[in-house]
């Protein structure tokens, strides 16, 4: 039913926006997966294309991590599929290292496990993320934060075509939150990949996000933020006041990204 | 010097060399008890050495790289705890491999010196076992370094980053079962496990980086095996619990040392 073309630009018939004449470069096509009788991820359809930020939000155990670990192919899913771009470079996140001070890391040992890179571009790196002064620290003796940055530098360091970060926020401070965000969408301009960002946290995401996704073990509804917030979907999981008072938020920090409903697209990637 | 105490030497430094770099991996990746379990599997190897007359050292490496991969495959596929998983089928093996032994009636076997080791009494043939898995083990672990780190870190982001992550994971394994088998030869199957992570856990203390950590574990290795042998023989108690005596005081006092971390 889908030719293999459908890597590239197969939804060139979106009436609007930049973005969708950029390259797919995952999609997960109806996946379902179970764990026993629990039902983890029911007919799930999302993607990401180069230059977008995908945000996928739900609530504790609504099962954003196990759709991650099955676009990133780390586990199979039950039904459905999931397509990459051949070739694709993924620099990922995860929601948790474990730290253990048993094992002496420094931050520049950490960040060579993924990728060969010279010290100078390591120090560059870390110097984009803001966290420079931290090269020989052992990866112990540093924050939740810095850990967090420390590994969007790692992921950084493979030039990645796709970008997946699981919960960057978690033990990060209000203030520095929104410095992260500013980092992401700077990091999404100059490296001018695809992101996909896990979060449960809905205020920060807004600003720079190009669709949401809010899943509930199904997609409830996915579209540009300021459609998703008022969505009923939206609201039968996160209430009518956070409803309300995220649309003044998000109101607040409008700026000219064409509004778009994710419906044409749907219908364009099934055609 | 007397030959059997060279040969003694040489036989404990081999083993040293090899259960440095693995036993910062055990360390690391906590994988004591399965090392353990494995060791557990020593007497079914020697009574199969009995049985086909072969080599105990050899029935002992092919028992325990089998048991080794069986554990490994079972950790994979079943939902039961790993620890309660381990410490059933590992004495089971144990006691498979006493009943085994106590079949073979027109064999009398010296059990201690299995349980213990008997390195004063190592040959050539076991000598040459021990330095080919050493050399093996340092090979395997030079050129595996960066994903087995990797995969000790953190699985998932190996996954990703292109680490073949379940290979990895059994190719450490199956080096641990070697390690283990040559060093029932040099400490015995009830110490053997020490030999492995106490030195390790010394050199934590002392090393910056996991590079430094794998040298280190080495050298406390041997100095252990040198210093244990010469106790043994200047006051006459058994090799292989004195160097893991001398390597577990190393322990203490590494640990001593103030942490120049945090």
């Amino acid at each position: 039913m889908h030719g293999q073309t459908s890597g590239i630009d197969d939804v060139s018939i979106q009436p609007s926006g930049d973005v969708a004449q950029h390259e797919l470069l995952v999609e997960a096509k109806s996946v379902s997966y179970r764990i026993g009788n629990r039902q983890i991820l029911d007919s799930v359809d999302i993607s990401v294309r180069r230059g977008e930020i995908v945000t996928l939000i739900g609530t504790n155990g609504a099962g954003k991590s196990t759709l991650i670990r099955v676009l990133l192919q780390l586990i199979k899913p039950d039904q459905g599929k999931v397509v990459q771009c051949p070739g694709l470079r993924v620099g990922y996140s995860p929601q948790h290292v474990h730290r253990d001070s048993i094992l002496p890391l420094t931050v520049r040992h950490f960040l060579a496990l993924g990728e060969s890179a010279s010290l100078g571009r390591i120090r560059e790196l870390l110097e984009e993320v803001g966290v420079g002064n931290i090269l020989d620290y052992p990866i112990t003796g540093i924050s939740g934060g810095e850990m967090h940055r420390v590994m969007l530098a790692r992921a950084l360091l493979r030039k990645p075509d796709l970008l997946v970060l699981d919960e960057p926020m978690a033990g990060v401070d209000a203030a520095s939150q929104s410095d992260l965000y500013n980092l992401i969408g700077h990091i999404r301009d100059r490296y001018g990949c695809g992101i996909l960002l896990v979060s449960h946290d809905l205020y920060m995401v807004m600003a720079d996000t190009n669709t949401v996704v809010c899943l509930n073990h199904h997609v409830c509804c996915t579209g540009h933020p300021q459609n998703v917030i008022t969505h009923p979907g939206f609201i039968s999981v996160f209430g009518q006041d956070l409803s309300d008072t995220l649309a003044v938020y998000s109101h607040s920090h409008d700026h000219d990204h064409s509004t778009r409903h994710r419906e044409p697209e749907t219908s364009g990637r099934s055609a | 010097m007397e030959d059997f105490f060279l040969r003694a030497i040489v036989g404990g430094l081999g083993f040293a060399i090899a259960a440095g770099p693995v036993g910062c991996f055990v360390v690391w990746r906590r994988m004591a008890y399965l090392g353990e379990a494995i060791a557990h599997a020593i007497l079914l190897g020697i009574a199969l050495g009995f049985l086909l007359e072969m080599e105990p050292v050899i029935t002992v490496l092919v028992i325990c790289f089998l048991f080794a991969y069986l554990l490994a495959r079972i950790e994979q596929d079943m939902m039961v705890s790993t620890d309660a998983l381990l410490g059933s089928i590992s004495h089971l093996a144990l006691a498979l491999g006493l009943v085994a032994l106590a079949f073979m009636e027109q064999i009398r076997i010296d059990l201690i010196s299995f349980l213990l080791g008997d390195i004063l009494a190592i040959d050539s043939f076991e000598l040459v076992t021990i330095y080919s898995v050493a050399v093996i083990v340092c090979v395997l672990v030079k050129w595996q370094w960066r994903n087995l780190l990797s995969i000790t870190v953190n699985q998932d982001l190996a996954a990703v980053e292109g680490v073949p992550v379940e290979k990895t994971r059994l190719l450490l394994i199956m080096v641990l079962a070697t390690v283990i088998a040559i060093g029932m030869t040099i400490v015995g199957m009830l110490l053997v496990i020490a030999m492995v992570i106490i030195p390790a856990t010394a050199a934590r203390c002392l090393a910056r980086t996991p590079g430094q950590m794998v040298i280190l574990a080495t050298m406390i290795g041997c100095l252990a095996v040198v210093s244990g042998l010469y106790g043994s023989l200047t006051w006459d108690i058994p090799a292989g619990p004195s160097i893991i005596v001398v390597a577990g005081m190393i322990f203490f006092l590494t640990n001593l040392i103030p942490s120049r971390e945090k």
